[in-house]
């Protein structure tokens, strides 16, 4: 893979930008479909500018219908094809449900491995940019329990270019989760960086007194919790995720049993959420390790709510500080 | 006023160009209302004897299958069958329409149609005798796996067919449905998306009279199922599912059209399940045995003697050598079925991703632990 090397400043939406452009340029066989991603550049632009210069053969605009645009790249990725599925938003992907579960993921298992689909399926998701009902939703856990499907969701700038490349290159399905009220955050990084591989968690704050585990929108949260968690005397890491399947267990295990203490934080639901697996992995493997109990903070078990209500339902550096607390301080090491 | 001129007046402004443009496909949209036939018709004396002789020898041996398939079942070698007996003209039809470079995208009913076009019957019925949910290799033999959630795999040939047309390629892709699939959303979409992206695709629907026990009247209020095809701006095309030379007419002429860059095309052909959905289920609770009867009149095999003995490519030779290669069929897939087949529990997790992700290692490694101490227990 090759790309400029200068050091840039973009948005994350910027970075995926340029990620599909350079895998569209490195690799003949990439094309992009979906609702809106030609002359718009879809409707939160990641795809501009695509049509202009790979053509619409190569970005494709298709009609409504999301299982169909599943389905119609299912038959592209079988006639050789690596196709870049932009779902509009989180809730609107659900259609596509069948060809997600029944298809796209189970095919390589279908076919004793003669058939692998190197789809990738861009999901712009969660909450806090205000979206009306049916555009804030965190679907992740849906995707994650469906064996056959890599589930992904970048939290930086550069990890959300470098990931959707890895993704691109992937010969299994990704399902690549944007979060969306990232999109428009800017940051330096560095295009020529190595492409981090999809499977491994990154620590991106380190301390002692116990970890955050994260991904996705919420890392900026926990980043300004572990921020504010100085002031109380908490030196709190931040480990960012950044894929949930294949879920890097060696490295979540490994902080967990150096730091003692752990709280599990995303927008998405708690009951059955990602949360819950982390934490009972956690304690299965950890148990003698752990000071306390391992904790989550997460999204209410709720349909998402109007947005003005949103800043209540999602998790905040209040609510992460007040878990932390909770974190048996007194009987613990 | 036909439904074809029933346009928007260009008059309505701001409507864009394309919106009231007169479509130019000189194939008509509407389907016939009598259903195409070709045996026993001015048609059949312009039928290559040779191809009609094939199309009777590849029936009497589907038939033979099915009927081996369906004996398998009651001796438990086969999972489930849902046999295609009564529809084979089909099935024949479908495997013999299509060229080698070109994919067959099949249903769970149309195993015929994958033995037709040339896969093992035992590598066919891998998924449904229960050992492998796909023996063949879709790549190897053009032929997608079988598809059990309905209509799904329609998207599919659509999508294969329109990478196939970009690369430049001589490929069309044939979908096999039926009656009930065409209720389903996917079914809607694949159409719509293959008329939209003018891909060479064919979509054959055997509407066989019921989908499981529910009848067509309780599953579609238009006059036909191939008057779909109008909504999609695709013809549609109907014809006697039974006559297998109507069914190869009909569908070379929609595989060569999409071949040769006229897009997709909607055909239904009518025939009838003789035996029940699947033999977990009991066709008499909703259907009458006249209404079997009448239709065993109408067999696709019976058709072809009906009408080929008389015209003189029919003979008492190739009726024998039908008979003999479907017997041998039957006798290998006896053979075949009732040998036990080899299993390897630690396949399970090979194919779920490329490489095995840290769990599934360790599930792996929990499985071999646990064969490696069954192994011990029945040593001793």
């Amino acid at each position: 893979m090759t790309t400029a090397t200068a050091l840039r400043t973009s948005t994350m939406a910027q970075a995926l930008n340029l990620a599909l452009k350079d895998e569209m340029r490195a690799d003949p066989t990439v094309h992009v479909l979906g609702e809106d991603v030609g002359a718009l550049g879809g409707v939160f632009r990641i795809t501009d500018g695509l049509t202009a210069e790979f053509g619409e053969d190569r970005c494709l605009n298709t009609p409504l219908a999301e299982a169909g645009i599943l389905g119609t790249a299912i038959g592209m990725a079988m006639y050789g094809l690596r196709p870049v599925v932009e779902m509009q938003f989180d809730a609107f992907a659900y259609p596509a449900m069948e060809q997600l579960v029944s298809h796209v993921a189970k095919m390589r298992n279908r076919t004793a491995g003669r058939l692998p689909l190197p789809i990738t399926i861009r999901v712009p998701y969660g909450g806090g940019i205000g979206g009306v009902e049916h555009h804030s939703d965190s679907s992740e856990a849906y995707y994650a329990s469906t064996p056959g499907l890599h589930v992904v969701t970048p939290a930086t700038v550069e990890d959300a270019y470098g990931l959707l490349r890895a993704s691109i290159a992937s010969d299994d399905p990704v399902v690549f989760l944007e979060p969306k009220r990232l999109y428009w955050g800017k940051s330096e990084w560095d295009p020529s960086l190595a492409v981090p591989p999809i499977g491994k968690a990154a620590l991106k704050r380190d301390g002692r007194s116990a970890v955050l585990i994260t991904y996705g929108p919420s890392l900026p949260i926990c980043l300004d919790a572990a921020e504010a968690a100085k002031a109380e005397g908490w030196d709190l890491a931040v480990l960012d995720l950044r894929t949930l399947v294949p879920f890097d267990e060696q490295t979540v295990c490994e902080v967990v049993r150096s730091i003692g203490r752990a709280v599990v934080v995303h927008e998405a639901t708690g009951f059955g959420g990602p949360g819950a697996e982390i934490a009972a992995r956690v304690t299965e493997r950890c148990f003698h390790h752990l000071a306390a109990p391992v904790l989550r903070v997460t999204g209410f078990d709720i349909p998402f709510p109007p947005p003005m209500l949103e800043h209540h339902h999602l998790p905040g550096v209040d609510r992460i500080l007040d878990a932390v607390a909770r974190l048996q301080w007194e009987d613990g090491r | 006023m036909t439904v074809l001129d029933h346009r928007h007046p260009a008059t309505v402004p701001g409507w864009l160009p394309g919106a009231t443009a007169p479509r130019t496909d000189p194939a008509p949209l509407l389907p016939d209302s009598s259903p195409l036939r070709v045996l026993g018709t001015e048609a059949q004396t312009k039928t290559d004897p040779a191809l009609l002789r094939e199309l009777y020898r590849r029936l009497v041996v589907g038939r033979r299958y099915n009927q081996q398939a369906t004996t398998l079942t009651k001796q438990g070698r086969l999972a489930v069958y849902p046999a295609s007996t009564g529809q084979e003209a089909c099935e024949v039809a479908a495997a013999l329409a299509l060229r080698p470079q070109d994919w067959l995208f099949p249903s769970y009913r149309d195993t015929l149609a994958v033995v037709s076009r040339g896969v093992d019957p035992l590598e066919a019925l891998t998924l449904l005798r229960g050992s492998a949910h796909t023996g063949y290799d879709p790549k190897a033999t053009r032929t997608a796996p079988l598809s059990t959630p309905l209509a799904t795999q329609a998207p599919h040939a659509v999508g294969l067919a329109h990478a196939a047309r970009l690369a430049g390629d001589q490929t069309v892709a044939l979908a096999m449905l039926g009656d009930g699939g065409t209720s389903e959303g996917d079914f809607h979409e694949a159409l719509n998306f293959a008329a939209v992206l003018n891909a060479p695709v064919v979509f054959l629907v055997q509407n066989n009279g019921y989908a499981i026990s529910v009848p067509l009247t309780q599953q579609s209020a238009a006059p036909s199922l191939a008057h779909k095809a109008v909504g999609y701006g695709m013809p549609g095309r109907l014809v006697d599912g039974n006559d297998a030379a109507a069914m190869h007419a009909v569908l070379s002429e929609a595989v060569e059209r999409a071949r040769a860059g006229g897009g997709p095309t909607l055909i239904e052909a009518l025939t009838y399940r003789i035996e029940a959905h699947t033999n977990a289920d009991d066709a008499t609770r909703y259907r009458e045995e006249a209404e079997v009867t009448a239709w065993r009149e109408h067999d696709p095999i019976l058709l072809m003697e009906r009408h080929l003995r008389p015209a003189g490519v029919l003979d008492d030779e190739l009726v024998r050598e039908a008979a003999e290669e479907a017997e041998a069929l039957a006798a290998r897939m006896r053979a075949e079925f009732h040998a036990e087949p080899e299993l390897d529990p630690m396949s399970l997790f090979t194919h779920v991703y490329a490489e095995m992700t840290p769990q599934l290692r360790e599930q792996s490694a929990q499985l071999a632990a646990e064969l490696a101490a069954e192994a011990e227990v029945e040593a001793r």
